[in-house]
């Protein structure tokens, strides 16, 4: 960071701003670019300094972008690594040592990496992920699906999803100042629907590329950053991993209990900077009521407006984190609700426990999990339309 | 940094432990010439550790850790197993993350500093075991040979899987008996020294750790040559006692007696390399 009369300047020369200025009150201008494009515009903006990428459809144009970034100056160290195993712990390495850093990954790629996850929340490193989800092998596919957003849950990261490229512009610059913050401090994984959202082009409202992000200070870190800059929290006589020792026990289970509440204390922010950790579309009357993520969200949207054609009221619930969980939020959302329709593109319906579990004891509302979609299936909203209609057994029409 | 990371608070001393006095006013530090000659004197970068008594890996990070040139401005990187025990009692940043993954944390460690602080040297280290560097990681170890990062790799071989009981590793010898091998190992040992040069690495050597003053060299050569041109990698012989048999006094005879065969003493030095330690002689640094 550098001073230059009266403005703050990061190293590739931008303008620092407040998060808030950048999020809400920065002119913005619209251009029609894809999802990878737009992680390029939210990196340029984020005051980025380490990025690591590795190959995989649907995600590659993204990293390949970042890495035009590093050659223009905007992000301070790149390269590829051997495998997302290797990726994200070289990621990790490059957060460790005091750096704000991103990537990228898809589905096989996220399972091949899995064992960084919880190591990252556990080392309490603010990394943020973009996920690009599609299907998991076997049998190979490489079309979207969500599937991998199930493993992830559990990992102590915080989980958002994001519906469109307007949303994860926006979220990752968000995911930056709220993963960051001291009392958070945990990674943050972006996800969106591979292809339908990288790979299409939409209308996205950008502010100036001459203003960024304030860079990331580690030294406001819980944990100290690994670079001999600050006395080292570790020499000790009596280490915790030592078997036999009973605070090892107690240390490990305080500590990840401790980095499931840092999850729970980015709730205040993540308001802050995004809003709310849900967003409601449709009639606020309507009984039926449509819960999603992502594309499933987007799809619903269009349900909704199908359904009021065939006289239904129905509405959306858009669930933006989940982890956290929206608990309240959708509680409070869902009270007058009869039936719950959750779609999903994935076959398990791990958004359909979710719900069912923070639901148990709240709401009187059947839960219906689905429809759901997979392997690559597109979700056209006519489908979400004649389970509705079914449920309701009225007469399906023009649905295929 | 400096040794100012390790200054205490005047206010503070009298509730501070004594061996973290100590750092502050009897270590070595800001001093290249360093070395394990200092031993006796200085106050060690490890306190005390949780090895078995007379284990011959406890003497390889005494006298890897007492001829570091630049312990300030030194990170460290391990990985699970007998190693990743001792790490919590030295007295500077270490690393343990995942088993198998040193070279790649270690990877993203030095870029990020050599971007943070680029007029300061920072010298990044990677401490394993065989198991670590051969079997689990051999893909991140070799991969960042490959990339040619600018990284020490430190090989603790004692040929098996010490921590976990006892089992074969791929450094165990042809033959040998371990868990997991209840027939024998059924395959040679790797010759991880050679895949080290074959891999692009620039400064190599196997020995076992019988020797202070040479293990004193070739770390100082290994991170000197990192630090400049490109990855180094030592591979040292630090037998487990437990597991093959020898009592605690045992350790020094049993290297001893490889340095006759198997660990002979073997160094590779690439060009650039020799170019780096001719200079630092010529600073009497070596």
């Amino acid at each position: 960071m550098q001073k230059l009369g009266e403005e703050l300047r990061n190293r590739a020369g931008q303008k620092i701003v407040d998060p808030e200025y950048l999020l809400f009150e920065a002119p913005r201008e619209k251009v029609f670019m894809t999802g990878s494009e737009v992680v390029k515009e939210a990196v340029k903006r984020a005051s980025v300094d380490a990025s690591v990428s590795y190959p995989i459809t649907p995600q590659s144009e993204a990293a390949h972008l970042i890495g035009e970034l590093w050659v223009e100056g905007y992000v301070g160290v790149y390269f590829r690594g051997e495998s997302e195993f290797g990726v994200m712990s070289e990621i990790a390495g490059c957060s460790m040592a005091g750096a704000r850093t991103i990537t990228t990954t898809s589905g096989p790629g996220t399972l091949r990496a899995m064992e960084n996850f919880p190591m990252w929340a556990g080392s309490r490193l603010p990394i943020q992920l973009v996920l690009m989800a599609r299907g998991i092998n076997s049998p190979l596919s490489i079309q979207p699906d969500d599937l991998e957003v199930s493993f992830l849950l559990d990992t102590g990261c915080m989980v958002w999803y994001a519906e469109n490229a307007q949303e994860l512009f926006d979220m990752i610059l968000a995911g930056f100042v709220v993963a960051e913050q001291p009392d958070v401090h945990v990674p943050v994984i972006n996800v969106i629907n591979g292809f339908f959202i990288s790979h299409t082009r939409e209308s996205v409202m950008l502010p100036p590329d001459d203003i960024a992000l304030p860079p990331y200070n580690p030294y406001k870190a819980p944990m100290p950053p690994i670079d001999m800059e600050m006395p080292p929290g570790r020499f000790l006589r009596d280490p915790f991993v030592m078997k036999s020792n009973y605070i090892s026990y107690a240390t490990h289970t305080s500590w990840q209990f401790e980095v499931r509440a840092a999850i729970e204390r980015a709730r205040p922010y993540i308001k802050k900077y995004l809003g709310s950790l849900i967003e409601e579309f449709g009639d606020p009357e309507a009984d039926i009521v449509l819960v999603s993520t992502g594309t499933g969200a987007a799809q619903s949207k269009e349900a909704v407006r199908l359904l009021e054609d065939e006289g239904v009221k129905a509405r959306v619930v858009k669930l933006r984190t989940i982890r956290p969980f929206p608990i309240n939020e959708l509680r409070q959302a869902v009270k007058n609700a009869k039936v719950i329709f959750v779609p999903e593109f994935n076959v398990v319906g791990w958004l359909e426990r979710e719900i069912r579990r923070y639901l148990y004891k709240h709401s009187d509302a059947e839960i219906i999990g689905g429809p759901r979609v997979a392997g690559g299936m597109t979700m056209p909203p006519e489908i979400i339309v004649k389970d509705v209609l079914n449920y309701l057994g009225k007469e399906v029409k023009h649905v295929y | 940094m400096s040794i100012n990371i390790f200054k205490i608070n005047e206010d503070l001393k009298e509730f501070i432990p004594q061996e973290v006095i100590d750092l502050e006013e009897k270590a070595t530090w800001g001093n290249p010439k360093r070395g394990v000659m200092d031993l006796p004197y200085a106050k060690e970068l490890l306190e005390e550790h949780s090895l078995c008594a007379g284990c011959p890996e406890s003497m390889a990070f005494r006298y890897i850790l007492a001829s570091l040139p630049n312990p300030e401005d030194t990170i460290i990187v391990n990985s699970t197993g007998c190693t990743s025990l001792v790490f919590p009692h030295i007295a500077l940043h270490t690393v343990h993350s995942l088993f198998g993954n040193q070279n790649a944390v270690a990877t993203g460690i030095k870029r990020t500093l050599e971007w943070r602080f680029p007029d300061k040297v920072k010298d990044v280290i990677v401490l394993a075991g065989d198991g670590a560097t051969v079997d689990i990681g051999l893909d991140c170890t070799l991969q960042s040979f490959f990339r040619q990062e600018k990284i020490t790799t430190i090989c603790f071989d004692n040929e098996v899987y010490a921590n976990t009981g006892g089992q074969e590793s791929g450094t165990t010898v042809q033959g040998h008996v371990f868990k997991m091998a209840p027939k024998g190992k059924q395959w040679p040992k790797v010759q991880m020294w050679q895949l080290a040069i074959d891999s692009g690495c620039h400064y190599v050597v196997r020995m076992s750790v019988s020797s202070p003053k040479k293990v004193e060299q070739v770390v100082k050569k290994a991170i000197y040559v990192a630090r400049e041109v490109g990855p180094t990698y030592l591979h040292f012989y630090t037998p487990c006692i437990l597991e093959i048999g020898l009592n605690s006094d045992d350790g020094l005879m049993e290297m001893r007696d490889k340095d006759k065969e198997r660990f002979k003493f073997f160094e590779y030095v690439s060009p650039q390399a020799e170019e780096v330690i001719a200079k630092k002689k010529e600073e009497g640094l070596l």
